[in-house]
């Protein structure tokens, strides 16, 4: 196997881009694991042209909705490009020279360290870090500041898969890789919206299915995702209870004999204990405790029995959770005692959510581990990683994990924390207590890419980073995969790389070693690292970069996307490891791991009676600082909601496309009710996205719990108890404007952002009594000051309606549309309308019915993203036309031909205006 | 009595023939639009039931008094809003006598008599007088020069006023005054309209669509005095000016006065039928004298009286056919629709446009296009309509009213037009 060699980008690309805009650069995708190679074409005049890069393994050319729309995210709106110091006195941030920022990071933190040891200053970083950078960042915490107080935003989401790896094969080891995807014949999907979050490797899995259709895919899920619509068998167990699943698949596997014994004897042990934790095999049970249908159960475990492929897919349902690492465990156990790994076509694999949690987990970025897959407990590793760093000191036990290490913030135990490249207040559970700690401490530094976030308004000191098609690294996948993200745009304004600003920082403070010039020298030491001493001599480890230590920068820059271990120069890499039944514990057996079920911490009560359960939406990422600034992704889900069973809407005196607030013991938050995402009875979801830059109250990580996992520290987002309440208002409304409009008054809002529009979702308690109290207020929210302004408007006072247009030169320049029921027109065609230079007399007509009349038709909420193929084209289509498959309603609209990811939606649509179709026979 | 028109019925079915009993003698009082129209309705059903005398003071045939804005306007002629010629009333044998007012009516010995003493014998009498402008009584509204706006007389004036003078002075911003203001400015005079009331039209328009109409008008370059309180007429021997309560004057050589109309019930009242305001008539447009009928703004229907054309059509509908003895209509009081007849301005006003306790308003502004609607509801039923700018939907919206129709589900696009709503599912 050969890999391509890549034309050169990174250290040139700044100039190149600028002197020739047209070169294009293969580069890796920012947001989730998969890690799909994309090609990026600058442009000097717009936005970049992105691609998938056909020559990368992960993807093959594909790309799903968001990596589509990358080009929309790299403006310079928003963004943070000086150093900022917040004044003192007026609590304002201002502008400030680099020296002087990072004069004030390494002056404040050697003076809390000198004063209160190391353990009192922090960093908190992030799996949108390249290896570079957290490789810097570990280093100066672990090897020079001496205490492990380093932890990541990964820690929120698959540090239980990296306990569970370390428990069961005695290092953080995903077995597997995609292409094991397309070779099994029975993928279990556990705790995973595939469809959505891992969109590339779930469309894989479907064009597999398509050729073989005796690839089986099972969902264990307790909501209906979309990925449940491709599946042949759906699992909707009660929420928190896997263990209970996989504790009962196993007692069947050994009753029913279908074990791998001679394997489980010679390189596995504890079976007998794992065994005994499972209680015996009692199907009525297991179905009880799971809350699923016991024939439905049946059919999963002796599906997953009989099958000898099977890979079992595990995400953020399974590592989020005061169990996530049992819930692991309970998996990896399923795998071992079937023999099912390290073969191809089978093995537990956990799908990560971000660019670079596994490069994150190989430079040791966790307050946990220490460096390149060595640990902080083991005397001998950190004399091995001192030694090889030569640094003055070497944490000497775990630092402080993401959760404790915010409440030793509030607790005044850390009082220095730097976070680099993530949004806390938001992602944080508790989010209220995150504010808390860090308006305790006396410096928060954060490095970013931009300005206004819910966690720099709690900043001292913010220092502009690089962003995506800006910096120059490398990336790891789900699957082991090394990939370079390369430049392919010039530094915009002052940022820099994070890297570099790290290392100023400690040569700040005092310390060598940090003098690195170009980023491919982090990468060789990093590599070297990996390779120091790692041998049967020595401390052996899986992970090894041996074979990519020495490479210059022009070889660095050519790297070949590759998967570790690397032994050797010139080797293309590890598709698969346990090919040879050795694991990674001193007696090279894996272990099965005993994982009594235990109930999520916090359980329902009458006061809390509902299961709050987070997660993605499709078409954003994380807290939309990115995501947010594309128009394409917002026409998919542009509000935050809150989907819930109709019966528990009804308890909670709340309708679809109302208001309402969810409310737990830590915090609460307000978003709009909908049905239709397949939530059983007792639970809800809210998708994680939204924050208080978008939105007037939506942060969901203010509500949940922050109980956390005893061994991984990962806490439990996926089971918070919850009540739902009606959110009073007296009317709703939305506006559309080009420049940003003044809402005053107004209770709720979620801010979506248009081609050359800004849309606001609002609702407001304020009475509009007087005659002209609507068109006051509309008048100075869309800052028309002319009495003469082109101002159309529609009113039916007492229905409480009132719509209003405003006109410049024949051009929309924006509306208000106001309602005290939420029966606010579509948004679609409106919207439309701000790219048009010039209304014409039909589109005059229909503005303030927020609908053409005549001529066209409502396309209704964007489904395909890709080509903007709307919801009531597609269901038109499908009943004129008499459409049965997503690929018949591909071939006549479009929908569903590129990225693939809503053909999911498009199958629910066919069954939906099928049902429609045959209730009005 | 009621033998006798038993009779009639009787004989009106059998052949004419030398034989034939006396006809039915109908006389009818006024040559106008009510009168006439109640004429041919009676035609329709019973062609021979009567011989007919008609009575006019006007010395024309019936003529459409509504279109004598566009004949001022010159956008018509004379000959143009003829309704019935001459030759006409000859071919269906009925006797006019044009230009001679009826003076007395004897209802003991049934017999009307005209100013030039023509008397005429009746077994049914229909009258239909009118009513006559309003002249407010300020010093100097006598002087040469001060006119109505309501007969072919007054238009030949203000033609001919047009052609030697050149301010002229509409006291009275209602539809008339606004058509008659349009017609002379038209005719080359520069014009001023006086209102008493600060919105135009405030009869038949909200104060958003006067607001809107008078923009209209002024940029066309109509003068407006509202809220103006004519005082007195000034000119020694023909009007010189128009005077105000506040002193002020503005210059006339032609006032018009378009103040509103007072039904015409002289005659009525002297002859001892039974009138309030107007005549007073039953559902069936029959006086308190069984054999006299009345229509048309000089009756008084349940408490109102009329100005507008579609209920008069009405009423000559019930009355014909009740002179004809198919006696079985009833009239029932409807809604009515108004539009302005000045070229450039679309108006439409239908129904209780005002509003008021109970009742609900739907509005849409479009000042830029020059548009304005708005309907009011009550209890989910249209009941009144006013649409300037874009009245093509004023016909679906009178409708609406007409039939009462449940609007609930059309509600939020009804202000959108019939093509819209018709198009969706309700």
């Amino acid at each position: 196997m050969s890999f391509p060699v890549i034309p050169i980008a990174s250290a040139s690309a700044r100039a190149s881009a600028s002197a020739n805009a047209s070169v294009s650069v293969s580069t890796t995708c920012p947001y989730c694991g998969v890690g799909c190679g994309v090609r990026a074409t600058p442009r000097e005049e717009s936005q970049p042209d992105i691609a998938g890069d056909e020559a990368h393994p992960s993807n093959f050319g594909r790309l799903c909705v968001k990596g589509s729309a990358l080009g929309e995210t790299v403006g310079l709106e928003g963004r943070l490009l000086a150093p900022k110091l917040r004044d003192a006195r007026d609590g304002a941030l201002q502008a400030t020279s680099w020296d002087d920022a990072l004069g004030t990071v390494a002056n404040t933190f050697k003076r809390i360290i000198e004063q209160h040891g190391p353990d009192a200053v922090a960093l908190y970083v992030s799996g949108q870090l390249l290896t570079e950078d957290y490789y810097v960042a570990n280093k100066l915490m672990k090897g020079y500041i001496g205490s492990a107080n380093i932890d990541t935003n990964s820690r929120l989401c698959m540090s239980s898969s990296v306990a569970g790896h370390k428990r069961a094969f005695g290092e953080d080891i995903v077995p597997v890789n995609y292409e094991d995807l397309e070779l099994a014949d029975l993928v279990v999907l556990v705790g995973s919206n595939t469809a959505w979050c891992h969109p590339i490797l779930f469309q894989r899995v479907v064009k597999m299915k398509e050729k073989r259709p005796e690839l089986t895919i099972v969902v264990i899920d307790p909501r209906y995702t979309a990925t449940c619509e491709m599946a042949d068998l759906h699992l909707p167990l009660k929420a928190g209870t896997d263990v209970d699943l996989f504790n009962g698949l196993l007692a069947f596997l050994s009753e029913h004999d279908t074990t791998d014994a001679a394997f489980v004897d010679a390189h596995t042990s504890g079976f007998d204990a794992a065994l005994a934790a499972t209680d015996g095999f009692d199907l009525a049970k297991t179905a009880r405790a799971c809350k699923i249908d016991a024939h439905d159960l049946l059919a999963f475990y002796r599906l997953f029995a009989r099958t000898e492929r099977v890979v079992t897919v595990y995400s953020q349902g399974v590592n989020q959770s005061t169990a996530g690492t049992d819930k692991v465990n309970s998996i990896i156990n399923c795998h071992l005692v079937t023999g099912r790994i390290g073969k191809p076509g089978m093995g537990p694999f956990s799908f990560t959510g971000q660019p670079n949690a596994m490069g994150g987990r190989e430079v040791g970025g966790l307050a946990n581990t220490l460096a390149a897959h060595l640990e902080l407990d083991q005397p001998a590793h950190r004399e091995l990683v001192q030694t090889f760093w030569d640094s003055p000191a070497i944490a000497e036990r775990p630092g402080l994990k993401a959760v404790d290490l915010f409440n030793a913030m509030e607790a005044g135990r850390v009082k220095a924390v730097w976070i680099m490249g993530t949004n806390p207040v938001v992602s944080l559970p508790d989010g209220e207590q995150a504010k808390r700690a860090l308006a305790k401490c006396e410096l928060v530094v954060s490095s970013d890419i931009i300005e206004d976030t819910d966690t720099n308004a709690f900043a001292h000191v913010l220092l502009p980073a690089l962003g995506w098609g800006e910096k120059d690294g490398t990336v790891t996948n789900s699957e082991r995969r090394i990939s370079r993200q390369r430049a392919f745009l010039p530094a915009p304004g002052e940022a820099r790389a994070d890297w570099r600003i790290i290392c100023d920082v400690a040569r700040r403070m005092g310390h060598a070693g940090f003098d690195f010039d170009s980023v491919h020298e982090i990468f060789d030491e990093h590599a070297r690292l990996s390779a120091h001493r790692n041998d049967g001599e020595g401390l052996p480890r899986a992970f090894n970069l041996r074979g990519l230590t020495g490479m210059d920068r022009e070889r660095y820059d050519a790297l070949a996307p590759i998967q570790w271990p690397v032994l050797r120069h010139g080797d293309a890499g590890t598709p698969r490891l346990f090919e040879d039944k050795r694991y990674r514990h001193a007696d090279g057996r894996a272990r099965f791991i005993a994982t009594p079920p235990r109930a999520p911490a916090n359980a329902v009560d009458d006061d809390y009676p509902l299961v709050l359960n987070t997660g993605r939406v499709r078409d954003q990422w994380h807290t939309m600082t990115r995501s947010g600034k594309s128009a394409k992704l917002a026409g998919h889900i542009g509000e935050a909601f809150i989907d819930m069973h109709p019966q528990d809407a009804l308890a909670c005196g709340v309708r679809e496309g109302e208001l309402a607030r969810v409310s737990s013991r830590w915090g609460s938050m307000v978003a709009r009710v909908q049905h239709g995402g397949g939530m059983s009875r007792g639970s809800v979801f809210v998708p994680i996205h939204w924050n208080d830059q978008v939105a007037s109250d939506a942060r969901i990580g203010a509500v949940a719990n922050p109980a956390v996992d005893p061994v991984s520290g990962e806490p439990e987002f996926k089971h918070t108890p919850v009540a739902v309440e009606k959110f009073h208002v007296s009317w709703h409304g939305f506006a559309l404007s080009r420049t940003a409009p003044l809402l005053d008054d107004v209770t709720y809002w979620t801010r979506i952002q248009g081609t050359q529009f800004v849309r606001h979702e609002i609702a407001g308690r304020r009475h509009f009594e007087g005659s002209d109290d609507h068109r006051e207020w509309a008048r100075a929210a869309l800052r028309v000051d002319d009495p003469h302004a082109d101002w159309l408007e529609y009113e039916d006072r007492s229905a409480g309606v009132y719509r209003a247009v405003h006109v410049v030169d024949d051009r929309i320049e924006g509306c208000v549309f106001l309602s005290e029921r939420p029966d606010l027109p579509a948004r679609a065609w409106l919207s439309g309308l701000f790219a048009k230079e010039k209304l014409d007399d039909e589109d005059r007509i229909g503005l303030l019915l927020g609908q053409p009349i005549g001529k066209g038709v409502d396309t209704g909420p964007t489904v395909c993203s890709c080509f903007g193929v709307g919801r009531n084209t597609i269901c038109t289509a499908i009943r004129e036309k008499g459409l049965k498959t997503a690929a018949e309603v591909t071939s006549c609209l479009k929908a569903g031909g590129n990225c693939g990811s809503c053909v999911p939606e498009l199958k629910k649509l066919i069954v939906e205006t099928e049902i429609a179709r045959l209730s009005t026979v | 009595m009621k033998i006798e028109h038993a009779a009639a019925i009787a004989s009106s079915g059998s052949s004419a023939g030398s034989t034939a009993p006396r006809r039915l003698r109908l006389v009818v009082i006024g040559n106008g639009m009510a009168g006439m129209r109640t004429v041919e309705e009676l035609l329709k059903l019973a062609p021979d039931l009567y011989d007919i005398t008609v009575f006019g003071a006007e010395p024309y045939g019936n003529y459409n008094r509504i279109l004598l804005s566009p004949v001022l306007a010159g956008e018509k002629r004379v000959d143009d809003i003829i309704l019935n010629t001459r030759d006409w009333y000859a071919q269906n044998g009925i006797e006019l006598h044009a230009g001679d007012p009826v003076v007395g009516i004897d209802r003991a010995r049934r017999i009307v008599r005209s100013e030039k003493g023509v008397e005429a014998h009746y077994d049914r009498l229909l009258i239909a007088t009118g009513s006559k402008p309003f002249i407010i009584p300020v010093p100097g509204h006598e002087l040469p020069g001060v006119i109505a706006f309501r007969d072919i007389q007054d238009v030949e004036t203000m033609l001919a006023a047009a052609r030697d003078h050149r301010n002229a002075v509409i006291i009275g911003g209602g539809l008339l005054g606004l058509e008659a203001a349009n017609g002379l400015q038209r005719q080359g005079m520069s014009v001023t309209v006086v209102h008493v009331s600060d919105a135009l039209m405030d009869r038949q328009l909200d104060r958003s669509a006067a607001t809107l109409l008078q923009r209209t008008l002024e940029a066309k370059g109509m003068r407006f005095e509202l809220a103006a309180n004519t005082t007195q007429i000034v000119g020694p021997d023909r009007v010189r000016a128009v005077r105000f309560a506040d002193g002020r004057e503005i210059a006339a050589d032609l006032v018009v006065m378009t103040a509103g109309v007072r039904p015409n019930v002289a005659l009525a009242k002297a002859s001892g039928l039974h009138c309030e305001r107007a005549i007073v008539v039953d559902d069936t447009l029959q006086t308190y004298d069984p054999r006299v009928y009345a229509v048309g703004e000089c009756v008084q229907h349940r408490s109102a009286t009329f100005g507008l054309v579609a209920p008069i059509w009405d009423q000559a509908r019930v009355a014909g056919a009740h002179l004809a003895g198919a006696g079985h209509r009833r009239y029932v009081q409807r809604a009515t629709a108004t539009k302005l007849k000045v070229t450039g301005v679309d108006l439409y006003s239908a129904g209780e446009f005002i509003g008021g306790a109970g009742t609900e308003d739907l509005v849409l502004r479009d000042p830029r296009r020059g548009i304005y609607k708005r309907l009011v509801l009550e209890n989910s039923r249209v009941i009144g309509a006013v649409l300037y700018g874009d009245v093509k939907d004023g016909g679906w919206y009178f409708d609406l009213i007409q039939n009462r129709t449940d609007i609930s589900t059309l509600r939020s696009q009804l202000l959108f037009g019939k093509t819209l709503c018709e198009a969706q599912p309700a």
